[in-house]
């Protein structure tokens, strides 16, 4: 009764509850100045190392500092040939998120340079919704402690960045049927 | 460790005594204060010849005098429970803690599944049993997870918890898992003759296994058929039970007594996840204090599109099912 009381009132404000401030704490990370170059220390979130594939990274192994980049979007013929782009690839190739300079990070819209490890700002960038469903703990894997440290996990853990639709999975057995039973 | 070794037939009370007693105990109702069973079985021996309580002394956690477990005193309890984990760690050949980790206090649990998100995989069914020690033969599932057509929607009556597919989620369908909805208000907590169920203050509807007699009633007022009966002795392989159980919760069970989920207690007591919330491949599966409001059930309840299954029969459940697109 008492959780049916409490919650009454907090579900007729659905609406209500997602107010302009809650907005706004969140998207602020997206309309950084250019040019700004951290962001506050509470809202980063702790995540494990990035899943690389085995001997990819660090990207300055091939792609040498001292060779330009090519920066003419072409379909990759001779390296990257493991996958397809499936990830709004009309629109978008590998610079708009790897960046051009510093081949071992990643950038923003805004122009900032970001680790792998913070690549979820990249992703929320587009995916606002699910950025901000993830900083509280709803979208997504979480394990550790239901009252103390949680641990999460990056956008890449479960999606392939490069053709992020979640990829269907074999089930589990099928349960015996009570008319399958053994007398 | 079977119901009937420690029954009043082998306890060497003829049966025919002891029915007459019984039969003239009005039913008991779950809030009522139960007859004391060690008042009752003293009538019962008295009824009986003198000679017929040699075998009335087991003083053991099967045994009839003594109290429902929640009653015990903390010295009984102890003793009970050490009782139960040297039995279990000499049948499975390892050591097995049984624990009675009382409920937290402020803490009332919430579970929310996110059915936009489920794509059947049935993960959580076989984390469940592992965890919880259910029985592998005959099997007990206290998940079910229902696969049911877009078209139709949430439709229980057309709902197939047998599907066999190559790959999940199947084209033009969802899921929907089912398991026990920890009500507030729970049908089979009031169904019990004998008060061997009943809430926690943490919301958890816990069952003494020492105290079910097995006549299904919880079963049948259940209306999720979240509660499923050990018809036969459970078989679980010794490599494969969970040493880390909970007296109220995955110990193992014995032949003819009813079990449920129980948001593994065993774990969530100490902090931790329920398995089926850590194994779930998409994060569907969500879960809280529900009395903290910097939860994720909370953010949940005050952000998403939620409900809960057969609100109409006022239940009240504390699993809710959301949608987090």
């Amino acid at each position: 009764m008492r959780i049916a009381l409490l919650l009454l009132p907090l579900m007729g404000l659905v609406s209500a509850a997602c107010d302009e401030s809650h907005v706004q704490v969140h998207w602020s990370h997206f309309t950084q100045e250019p040019g700004a170059q951290t962001q506050p220390e509470e809202s980063r979130i702790e995540v494990p190392p990035p899943p690389f594939t085995e001997g990819v990274f660090p990207c300055t192994d091939c792609h040498d500092p001292e060779i330009p980049t090519n920066t003419k979007r072409r379909p990759m013929k001779t390296a990257h040939t493991e996958f397809t782009l499936k990830h709004d690839e009309e629109h978008r190739w590998c610079l708009d998120c790897h960046d051009t300079k510093d081949r071992d990070k990643l950038h923003l819209a805004s122009g900032e340079v970001i680790e792998f490890t913070e690549s979820y700002r990249l992703c929320g960038q587009c995916h606002g919704d699910k950025y901000r469903d993830w900083r509280a703990g709803v979208h997504g894997r979480r394990s550790g402690q239901w009252n103390g440290h949680k641990t999460y996990l990056l956008c890449v853990h479960c999606h392939n960045s490069h053709a992020p639709a979640f990829q269907p999975l074999k089930p589990e057995p099928v349960p015996v049927r009570p008319t399958e039973r053994k007398p | 460790m079977t119901r009937s070794c420690n029954g009043p037939t082998t306890a060497g009370v003829p049966a025919g005594a002891c029915t007459g007693c019984a039969g003239s105990q009005p039913p008991v109702h779950a809030a009522q204060p139960l007859p004391s069973r060690r008042e009752f079985l003293c009538v019962a021996a008295g009824c009986a010849a003198a000679a017929t309580t040699a075998g009335c002394t087991d003083l053991t956690h099967t045994g009839w005098f003594r109290e429902r477990f929640r009653d015990l005193g903390a010295d009984e309890k102890a003793g009970i429970l050490a009782d139960l984990a040297k039995e279990h760690s000499e049948r499975f050949h390892k050591p097995v803690t049984v624990g009675a980790e009382p409920p937290l206090p402020g803490v009332e649990f919430g579970y929310a599944l996110d059915i936009s998100r489920c794509i059947g995989c049935r993960r959580c069914v076989y984390a469940c049993v592992e965890e919880n020690n259910q029985s592998r033969d005959p099997q007990v599932h206290w998940i079910r997870v229902l696969e049911m057509e877009k078209d139709k929607g949430i439709d229980f009556a057309h709902a197939n918890a047998y599907y066999d597919a190559e790959k999940v989620p199947r084209p033009g369908h969802f899921y929907l898992p089912v398991q026990c909805q920890q009500c507030q208000n729970p049908p089979c907590v009031k169904s019990c003759p004998v008060g061997a169920t009943w809430q926690e203050p943490d919301g958890i509807i816990v069952v003494d296994y020492d105290w079910c007699i097995g006549c299904r009633c919880c079963m049948s007022a259940c209306p999720y058929g979240a509660r499923h009966f050990n018809f036969a002795e459970p078989e679980i392989p010794a490599e494969q039970m969970n040493p880390k159980t909970h007296y109220l919760g995955n110990r193992p069970r014995m032949k003819g007594v009813v079990e449920k989920c129980t948001f593994c207690i065993q774990r969530v007591r100490n902090g931790r996840y329920p398995a089926c919330v850590e194994v779930c491949p998409v994060g569907a599966r969500k879960f809280g204090n529900l009395r903290d409001p910097n939860s994720e059930i909370r953010y949940i309840l005050e952000h998403k599109r939620v409900f809960v299954l057969k609100t109409e029969l006022n239940t009240r459940p504390r699993f809710f099912y959301f949608y987090g697109v």
